[in-house]
């Protein structure tokens, strides 16, 4: 039915959004937009929903701009509409010469609510090579057998996610982020909305967010927590509605807005009003102080959030530790890199989940929770797989903390998955003790790969010793000109390319000297200053009541349905 | 003016500001590098240095290295600690290192490369304001100033 449905009498059919093929919650909140290909008269459009006039079907009448700004052609706008009956909605509109019609599925939640909280894990940019490596170092093996799992592997409920967007086979942050926080697909750079094609980032048509529905429809508490800024597009994506994700001023408002209870991670900036040094907003608006008032406990370090946590008093709390993205594990923990010496105290992605669900649980209704390990995405852009694998192995013990938590409950369903892919494998060893002239030749393929040397993880299950004489040979498949050193960079995280004079991006001298480097020449466009995502599937595991639904290949708007339907969200 | 002829006439400028920024005006102008702006460094801002503010309205230099520019239209450039293309925030004018400075130059100086290490020798200004045709934030500015290349 889907393929013959569009239907274009003469040049070209206006664009609806949302889009064809869209699978929309029943009673969630989205805006309806018609937009023609060219100036139309009123009078002349048409726009129906299963044969019946729209505005009677969604009960409002919708605003009809004659040129929109910076198109110069017309458009229908109707803002927070739903639906509430399940089935199959065919929507056409007309301007009299050309018809477009498309179709819609609005589902339900028939069952009864199953889950009374639900946590989602997102670790950004988490590829099958970082969960493989962080097994790897985090559990050992040995003749071809794990001496441990995973906490995110030992769960009964697994299946593959589809993470391209409306616009792209590759996608962003923002939206795979988006496909999983409203059931609808986007655009790269854009947050709960369809991507119009006016130049304005905050007029696009919205959809609905899992943080505004579950505290609309069934007053439950929502958290968010993370390791980079909070403006950041995953974070962001659980309240933000606009068409450029880096629109971080307007995000710190729309998170003040969405009365989210917990919120958890770094990007202070953002929140100073511009006349304080270190701010990076663009009002006076003093997002720290209205927070506030609105009766947030503020925590800036560790030790104020288990406070701030353990008090029986707290409902609401915001946790700002550090202006821009925290540092990686690797740096806080071990090498003391980054900006570690300058901000000493910022907390653990496992202390801040024990933090937010102490808080969290306070709310009788339940809550929502996404946790991201939001820097296994940067450092896998910067080609630095280590740090990247030692922010999977916190991920790790993030879940670890919320399955003990919700063991003896059984009422919360965990998920945890990715949000897109980086080009990373593991291709063997390098031995340093290998004969041969250079490090390639050290390279240990197949047989004479064996087993990489490195030490027994720790209590929290990280190796001490990553520059070990045979570690893991980790390669990108895609890369900008850089500087292979076939080590750990432990003098601070990678920075493969820099740019030249001509605004092309080149290796970065400083790793030349290395021993052993060697150049790749790049195989990304030239401006490309890091490597790129890609487009294959993620991986979702999930447990706890509710997690059934999780099988075989899924888009990532159907990681929405699972959540909604555990929560009979629809009801 | 043809732009052949505007060209000359700014490269001759451009010369004239780098004779005018020798040694003599820098030693006039008190130093001051990016490791002493700040008394302290905090995730609820920064408190600016006794440094700083005693050199509120008078000649400073400074060393750095200049930022890509923001928009063709701006008449200022950022300075940064480090090359811009050596910081990865620094992608998008959202992800800006807290430690900028801002630098208004003296009419008729070009910009070129981004690269280099430069001196700027101007006025110190400190406090919030916001470029009329950019809408971008600063804190701290130099103007009027002349720049060299090291």
């Amino acid at each position: 039915m889907c393929c013959a449905l569009s239907l274009v009498t003469a040049g070209e059919a206006a664009t609806i959004y949302p889009i064809h093929r869209a699978t929309i919650l029943a009673g969630s909140l989205f805006d309806l937009k018609v937009e023609f290909d060219g100036v139309v008269q009123p009078e002349k459009v048409r726009v129906t929903i299963n044969g019946a006039e729209y505005s009677q079907a969604l009960g409002k009448t919708a605003t009809f701009v004659e040129k929109e700004k910076g198109v110069d052609k017309s458009a229908l706008i109707l803002r927070d509409v739903s639906i509430s009956t399940p089935g199959v909605y065919i929507v056409t509109a007309s301007d009299g010469v050309t018809t477009n019609t498309i179709s819609w599925e609005v589902y339900g939640t028939p069952g009864p609510r199953q889950a009374r909280n639900v946590i989602l894990f997102v670790g950004d940019g988490f590829s099958v090579a970082h969960r493989t490596a962080a097994r790897i170092l985090s559990k050992g093996i040995s003749e071809g057998k794990y001496n441990g799992m995973l906490a995110m592997d030992e769960m009964p409920h697994m299946a593959l996610v589809g993470t391209s967007g409306v616009d792209s086979v590759i996608t962003d942050s923002a939206n795979s982020m988006s496909a999983y926080t409203t059931g609808h697909k986007s655009s790269v750079n854009a947050l709960g909305v369809y991507a119009d094609r006016t130049p304005d980032t905050l007029d696009d048509p919205k959809v609905e967010t899992i943080t505004s529905l579950v505290k609309r429809k069934l007053r439950m508490a929502v958290g968010v927590v993370t390791n980079t800024e909070v403006e950041d597009a995953t974070p962001a994506g659980m309240v933000a509605h606009t068409r450029r994700r880096s629109d971080y001023d307007v995000i710190v408002e729309q998170f003040y807005q969405s009365g989210v209870d917990v919120l958890m991670g770094g990007g202070s900036a953002s929140f100073l009003p511009k006349s304080v040094p270190g701010s990076r907003r663009k009002d006076d608006q003093d997002f720290i102080a209205k927070f506030r008032q609105a009766g947030y406990s503020l925590a800036t370090t560790d030790k104020e959030m288990r406070e701030a946590a353990a008090d029986p008093a707290t409902q609401k709390l915001l946790g700002l530790f550090h202006p821009g993205n925290l540092d990686t594990v690797l740096d806080r923990k071990f090498l003391k890199k980054g900006t570690v010496e300058q901000f000493p105290n910022q907390p653990d992605l496992v202390d801040e989940v024990k933090a937010a669900l102490s808080v969290l649980s306070r709310n009788p209704n339940g809550f929502v929770l996404m946790v991201e390990s939001g820097l296994i995405d940067k450092q896998a852009h910067n080609l630095d797989w280590e740090r990247a694998v030692m922010d999977t192995i916190m991920l790790d013990n993030a879940v670890a903390a919320a399955k003990a938590w919700a063991a003896p409950r059984n009422d919360t369903l965990i998920l945890v998955t990715a949000d897109h892919s980086h080009g990373l494998a593991i291709v063997g060893t390098v031995d340093d003790a290998a004969k041969g002239e250079l490090m390639r030749d050290k390279i240990g393929v197949y047989a004479d790969a064996g087993y990489p040397n490195y030490p027994q993880a720790n209590a929290e299950g990280y190796p001490e010793n990553l520059e070990v004489s045979r570690r893991l040979a980790v390669f990108f498949n895609n890369f900008p000109d850089y500087y292979e050193t076939f080590r750990p960079k432990l003098d601070g995280p990678f920075v493969p390319a820099v740019q030249s004079p001509e605004k092309v991006y080149v290796a970065n001298e400083k790793y030349k000297s290395a021993p052993g480097a060697m150049l790749r020449t790049g195989i990304l466009p030239r401006d490309a200053s890091q490597g790129v995502h890609t487009g294959e599937d993620v991986i979702l595991t999930a447990t706890g009541p509710g997690s059934e639904r999780v099988m075989g290949f899924m888009n990532n708007t159907d990681v929405f349905r699972v959540m909604v339907e555990a929560l009979a969200a629809g009801n | 003016m043809s732009p052949a002829a505007r060209r000359a006439l700014r490269t001759a400028c451009l010369a004239a500001a780098l004779v005018a920024t020798g040694q003599a005006v820098a030693l006039e102008a008190a130093r001051i590098s990016f490791a002493e702006l700040y008394a302290s460094v905090g995730i609820l801002g920064l408190t600016f240095s006794n440094k700083v503010q005693g050199l509120a309205g008078k000649p400073v230099a400074m060393r750095g290295y200049m930022a890509p520019p923001l928009k063709p239209e701006a008449d200022f450039f950022v300075m940064t600690k480090e090359p811009v293309s050596l910081c990865p925030f620094c992608q998008s004018d959202a992800d800006w290192p807290a430690d900028i400075v801002v630098v208004y130059l003296q009419k008729g100086t070009t910009l070129t490369s981004n690269l280099d290490p430069i001196e700027v020798v101007g006025t110190l200004e400190v406090g919030s304001r916001t470029d009329a045709r950019t809408g971008f934030v600063s804190l701290l500015r130099i103007v009027e100033a002349q720049l060299r290349r090291l």
